[in-house]
């Protein structure tokens, strides 16, 4: 290996770590505040990078009617639940703007001029697609088991993984995608060429990061989901409610798996199915940082992609096998410090 | 029936049933303006169910007006945003986070209303419990018993509560420290907070109260000013017990 | 109609089965019976150990894959040729080799704890997959074909009708030995498990070894069933053995329901069919090829975990026609041997200037404190005082930073609290811990643990019943000794708060102990049920037994203990008799706020 096959390997492992990171993160948003281990965060990966593919080839994605048939079940749910309370059958305002949303959306996807939309307004509508997915998803299959143990939550996650790559594969088909790169730009940097969509890849990561960490380290709104996290009960106390709060880190986790998705799909061909791996390795990187530590696991899932680029080279049949394998010292070092005399109060 | 003008709360006939047992059967009772109101009785008898079902934690039947609105069905924000704050019995404070953050949690609802003013609250709340300035940057889990209460409190008092409803606010305490807690009770109703409290501690909840109610299985037994239920012969028989002298070295 | 009439009417329709149903269906069935093999392994591991395991999957792939390679290889390596070409002989390797990854794996992952568990097995169980498909000589992902089938009495099982017997043999073997080894000691200590690490390691049990027998056997089961698949169809390749498989192992298991060995089967056979029927019919009504099967199984697994998260088990058993089971009480039977009980007065348990830290803060300073046979210590003191902290140390939960606890005569810093148990201390818990859903009468058999010795192998065949039953009388002796002689076969759940405090006493009784640790045994309980505590406690004590208790009731603690210990913050502020601390001006000012 010369330093040119070093310094690409690097490149390659460093974009891989950081889009691994932000799932990373996404993973220790969802599983602090609600308990789950949230295994469908790859799919907003595929679903949002083969959203983004179907957009640039001018076709119509079936995703908009996917989204509203969800939405429609929600609100039915909903005002069926308002119902047996003894408040009567009413739709409010919310509802209606969530059914508008999604209404809009179908009538966007068969007649704005896809194809030829600049990228950014093509990442934009994909964003607009994918992440109203998150509070569907927490409301309809996660809100009902909320106070469960975090086994049942993990089995439901596991499950709603299943079905959603069942869907996908409806949806997308088989075939792989690959979209256009944002720009062509590249960076000279010594002896290689720093890809631009790496560039792209590194300073969104690099944003979000940043805001991710003022908004629960500053924000009161960012303490609230923290809250809810640590004690349902207090917080609902406080008027939080931890419906709202599901929600919310939801729709946050589909945003940073499509976003991730949107990023890395130009220079990795996804498949229906190749969320599963991804959301993995990302937490791979949540367990290297103990599912507390945000920096930790941000670490951790760079370490990850470059293990991960670095093993492609030297033995790129045992890739999985290695990166996998890694993680069993860190499970254990992490449950043995975890260790403590079990809760009495 | 507690006679007030306008009463504050008023709950009439309030159920609550688990599966098919009915933990609390049609129970009424009214809170007035700057009143401290107790409810006492025996373990089990319905109290922090009472409570739990009038701000909306748990599904009931009946009526709980508050403020002078009827509820058609209690819901938590609702009533927390409108101005009545619950101290349950297991405090539910989140212990991982710092003192601060909690006392700061406390005023969500007003801070989600655009109320920007919870500094002022934060210094309140300090100088009632100068322990938690102390602590306010120690996470909540390393507090003792009696300064998780003074939080639990605290933190409810954040949201500016018209009624605070305290349960058991002296359960697993020393007597030294639920003495401390009564005397604060007492002093937040001179600011103006009307308090509705339930209590197993019925000598010192009958000595800071204005009316009381028991509660026996699930039902309102009796009802009464405060000072007359502590002198009458069947809660004496039944609550205040002769032999309980650490109880009466508590009241003294 | 009792169930073991209903079992051998299941036994005889399944006999006949092969000759009836075409060669479809009962290849259908033998993968039933295939699957029901290894999630029979996760009712073991997630319904009674409370373990979570997508890694299954990779233990069948273990035992197909030896076997596979042992029986085609033409040239084994020199030290291994003795196991060429006969699938029994590679049988037994698949399951040493297997026994022992299991024994490496569950060494590493089952000290994990909470999620870290099963994600350790999607791990390892991930990183199996990819070797079966890229180790040399396992044939890549086409796999290895043209497997001899199973000989079995100089009869070649060809054909599905016939492997029919020995799958379904295997099977009933499997749940019949399931069943015995839970309906024994060693299961009670592993069903102990769902009760927390605590308070089983206090009765004596081995978590780690209970945890790691189950993980073993499930391991066993599943690489029996891979080595039946193997040679039943006669070819392998990586996929049957990858996470999507563990995955439904699993959800095999929980739509059977966990809860019961029956689960299994039930779980198996419906996912099996459904995914056979699914398969037929959803690509017709999507237009296109694909697995669309596993979105109805994603949603369907949704849907019951928010509606029957039991499984469908429980549901179907409701319409059964079983006649409840008659419950007999145990007999008595020959008294299991005591230890000899310390003469009145002797020194007990003594602590020595026990000091604890954590991080800065000082929860125990220069604590001593002694207990003596034929008497009861209460520990009071103001909350936040550092109680518990003491009692954890006293117990063999915690460790103290300084300072030494003796227990007869003998250091026990550090040592684990079974071992601890081991030499005649008991205690019951501040917050009740104990099996709701199991019987009154087990639940405190679970305290006789460290008195019999029976093994594992003994349970799996029923050959340690005499001792069962010893065991078993004992514990009614014991719950008739606390007055609870009538609720022997209630679910301990259904009892009250204080009656389950008294649960607990009589579990820590069945230890037969020198001396009890009570954390608080009177909270929650009626004026009269604590008079009948305080009766009990003060007949133990005329006996010879120790007793320390920790007690906010303060009636109750004068009213029944010989000395008093006060502390408070971390320290021992008062000592003596209940008269003497009531008139202690240090315990009045601290304690109760004298003016």
């Amino acid at each position: 290996m010369n330093l040119q096959i070093a310094l690409l390997l690097g490149q390659d492992g460093v974009t891989n770590g950081a889009i691994y990171a932000l799932l990373a993160l996404s993973i220790l948003l969802v599983f602090t505040v609600t308990r789950i281990l949230l295994i469908p965060q790859g799919e907003f990966v595929t679903y949002g990078a083969l959203t983004m593919a179907t957009i640039q080839a001018g076709e119509p994605t079936p995703l908009a009617w996917l989204l509203l048939a969800l939405t429609v079940t929600e609100c039915a749910l909903d005002v069926l639940a308002r119902y047996r309370a003894g408040r009567g059958l009413r739709v409010d305002r919310g509802m209606l703007g969530k059914l508008a949303w999604c209404a809009a959306l179908v009538i966007s996807v068969y007649h704005l001029p896809l194809a030829s939309l600049p990228v950014a307004a093509q990442a934009l509508l994909t964003l607009c697609l994918v992440v109203p997915l998150g509070p569907r998803l927490y409301r309809l299959f996660f809100q009902p088991i909320a106070g469960a143990t975090p086994l049942v939550l993990l089995i439901v996650s596991i499950a709603v993984h299943v079905a959603m790559v069942g869907v996908g594969l409806l949806l997308f088909g088989p075939e792989g995608a690959r979209t256009t790169p944002f720009s062509q730009a590249g960076l000279e940097l010594g002896p290689v060429t720093l890809n631009s969509q790496t560039l792209w890849v590194l300073a969104l990561s690099l944003v979000l990061i940043i805001a991710l960490f003022l908004f629960f380290g500053r924000s009161l709104y960012g303490k609230a989901l923290q809250a809810t996290a640590v004690n349902r009960n207090g917080a609902r106390l406080m008027g939080i409610s931890p419906e709202l709060a599901g929600k919310a880190t939801f729709a946050m986790a589909a945003f940073i798996g499509c976003l991730s998705g949107i990023l890395i799909a130009p220079i990795t061909t996804l498949y229906f199915d190749s969320g599963f791996i991804i959301s993995l390795k990302g937490f791979v990187g949540a367990i290297i940082g103990g599912l507390v530590s945000y920096p930790l696991a941000a670490l951790g899932a760079l370490a990850v992609g470059l293990v991960e680029a670095f093993s492609m080279f030297w033995a790129s049949n045992y890739k999985e096998v290695i990166v996998f394998t890694l993680i069993i010292p860190f499970l254990l070092w992490r449950s043995l410090r975890s260790h403590h005399v079990e809760e009495d109060a | 029936m507690n006679q007030v003008n306008n009463p504050l709360l008023e709950v009439k006939d309030l159920s609550v049933a688990y599966g098919k047992v009915e933990a609390l059967s049609n129970a009424s009772l009214a809170v007035g303006q700057g009143q401290i109101v107790t409810v006492i009785g025996p373990n089990g008898a319905g109290k922090t169910t009472l409570l739990s079902a009038i701000i909306g934690v748990l599904g009931s039947r009946g009526q709980v007006s508050f403020d002078g609105r009827l509820e058609a069905v209690p819901e938590v924000e609702v009533l927390v945003g409108r101005g009545l704050g619950l101290v349950p019995e297991k405090r539910e404070l989140f212990s991982s986070m710092s003192v601060e953050d909690n006392l700061k949690l406390g005023g969500f609802m007003r801070y989600r209303q655009r109320d920007r003013y919870l500094d002022a609250s934060l210094m309140e709340v300090y100088s009632l419990f100068p322990r938690l300035l102390e602590r306010r940057k120690q996470a909540a889990a390393t507090l003792s018993g009696g300064e998780r209460q003074m939080l639990a409190v605290g933190r409810a008092l954040m949201a500016k509560p018209k009624l605070l409803m305290l349960d058991e606010p002296s359960l697993g305490l020393a007597p030294l420290i639920t003495r401390e807690i009564f005397r604060i009770i007492a002093q937040l109703r001179g600011q103006g907070v009307s308090i509705l409290l339930v209590e197993q501690n019925a000598r010192a909840a009958l000595k800071v109260a204005d009316y009381a109610y028991v509660l026996e299985t699930g039902q309102v037994a009796m009802q009464g000013p405060a000072a007359q239920l502590a002198t009458d012969p069947r809660v004496i028989d039944a609550y205040l017990g002769a032999a309980s002298k650490h109880q009466a070295m508590l009241a003294s | 109609m009792k169930p073991r009439v209903l079992i051998l009417a299941f036994i005889a329709v399944l006999a006949v089965a092969p000759l009836l149903l075409p060669a479809f269906e009962v290849t259908l069935l033998n993968y039933i019976g295939l699957y029901a093999l290894v999630v029979l392994g996760l009712v073991l591991l997630t319904g009674v150990g409370g373990m979570t395991s997508f890694g299954q999957a990779a233990f069948v792939g273990l035992g197909a894959y030896t076997s596979a390679y042992l029986t085609t290889t033409a040239q084994l390596p020199g030290w291994l040729a003795w196991a060429g070409g006969s699938p029994w002989l590679a049988l037994l390797l698949a399951l040493v080799l297997t026994a022992v990854v299991a024994l490496v794996l569950g060494a590493l992952t089952l000290k994990l704890s909470g999620h870290y568990l099963p994600l350790g097995t999607i791990a390892w169980g991930i990183s199996l997959y990819y070797l079966f498909g890229n180790l040399e000589g396992f044939g890549g992902q086409t796999g290895i074909t043209d497997l001899p089938p199973i000989t079995l009495f100089g009869l070649s099982l060809e054909k599905g009708e016939h492997v029919f017997y020995l799958i379904w043999a295997v099977l009933l073997a499997a749940v019949l030995i399931t069943q015995n080894l839970l309906n024994s000691r060693q299961g009670r200590a592993i069903r102990a498990l769902k009760g927390g690490q605590v308070m089983a390691e206090s009765m004596g049990v081995n978590t780690f070894r209970a945890k790691l027998v189950i993980f073993v056997v499930a391991a066993l089961f599943a690489a029996l069933s891979g080595w039946l698949y193997a040679h039943t169809q006669r070819f392998v390749n990586p996929t049957p053995f990858g996470l999507n498989m563990g995955i439904d192992y699993l959800f095999m298991a929980l739509i059977g329901g966990v809860g019961s060995v029956w689960g299994a089967l039930l779980g198996a056979g419906v996912l099996t069919l459904l995914k056979q029927w699914l398969q037929d019919w959803l690509p017709l009504l999507m237009g296109s090829q694909g697995n669309y099967e596993t979105i109805v199984f994603g949603l369907l697994i949704v849907l019951m975990m928010q509606r029957i998260p039991g499984g469908l088990w429980p549901l179907l058993v409701r319409y059964l026609p079983v006649a409840p089971v008659r419950r007999v009480p145990p007999a008595p039977a020959d008294p299991l041997a005591r230890r000899l009980p310390p003469t009145k007065g002797m020194l007990i348990l003594e602590a020595r200037q026990v000091t604890r830290r954590f991080g800065g803060l000082v929860a125990n300073k220069e604590m001593d404190l002694a207990v003596h046979a034929g008497e009861i210590l209460a520990l009071i003191g103001p909350n936040g005082a550092g109680k518990s902290t003491l009692f954890n140390q006293l117990s063999g939960v915690d460790v103290p930073t300084s300072g030494e606890v003796l227990f007869l005569g003998q250091r026990i810093n550090g040592v684990p609290s079974r071992q601890i148990a081991q030499c005649g201390m008991s205690r019951t818990f501040q917050h009740v811990k104990l099996l709701p859903a199991m019987s009154v009468l087990e639940n405190v058999a679970i305290g006789a643990h460290l008195r019999a010795s029976g093994s594992v192998l003994a349970s799996f065949a029923h050959l340690e019943r005499h001792e069962e039953a010893r065991l078993l009388a004992e514990a009614r002796q014991q719950l008739e000794r606390v007055g609870l002689g009538g609720y022997l076969f209630e679910e301990a759940g259904s009892l009250a708060l204080g009656q389950q405090r008294i649960l607990e006493i009589a579990r820590a009784l069945c230890a037969d102990p020198c001396l009890l640790l009570l954390d608080e045994p009177a909270a929650g309980l009626r004026h009269k049920e604590k008079q009948a505590l305080a009766e009990l406690l003060a007949r133990l004590r005329d006996e010879g037994m120790a007793i320390l208790l920790v007690e906010h009731d303060m009636d109750f603690v004068m009213n029944l203990a010989d000395r008093i210990t006060v502390m408070e913050f971390g320290q021992k502020i008062a000592d003596g008799l209940p008269e003497a601390i009531q008139a202690d001006p240090a315990v009045l000012q601290a304690y109760l706020g004298a003016e």
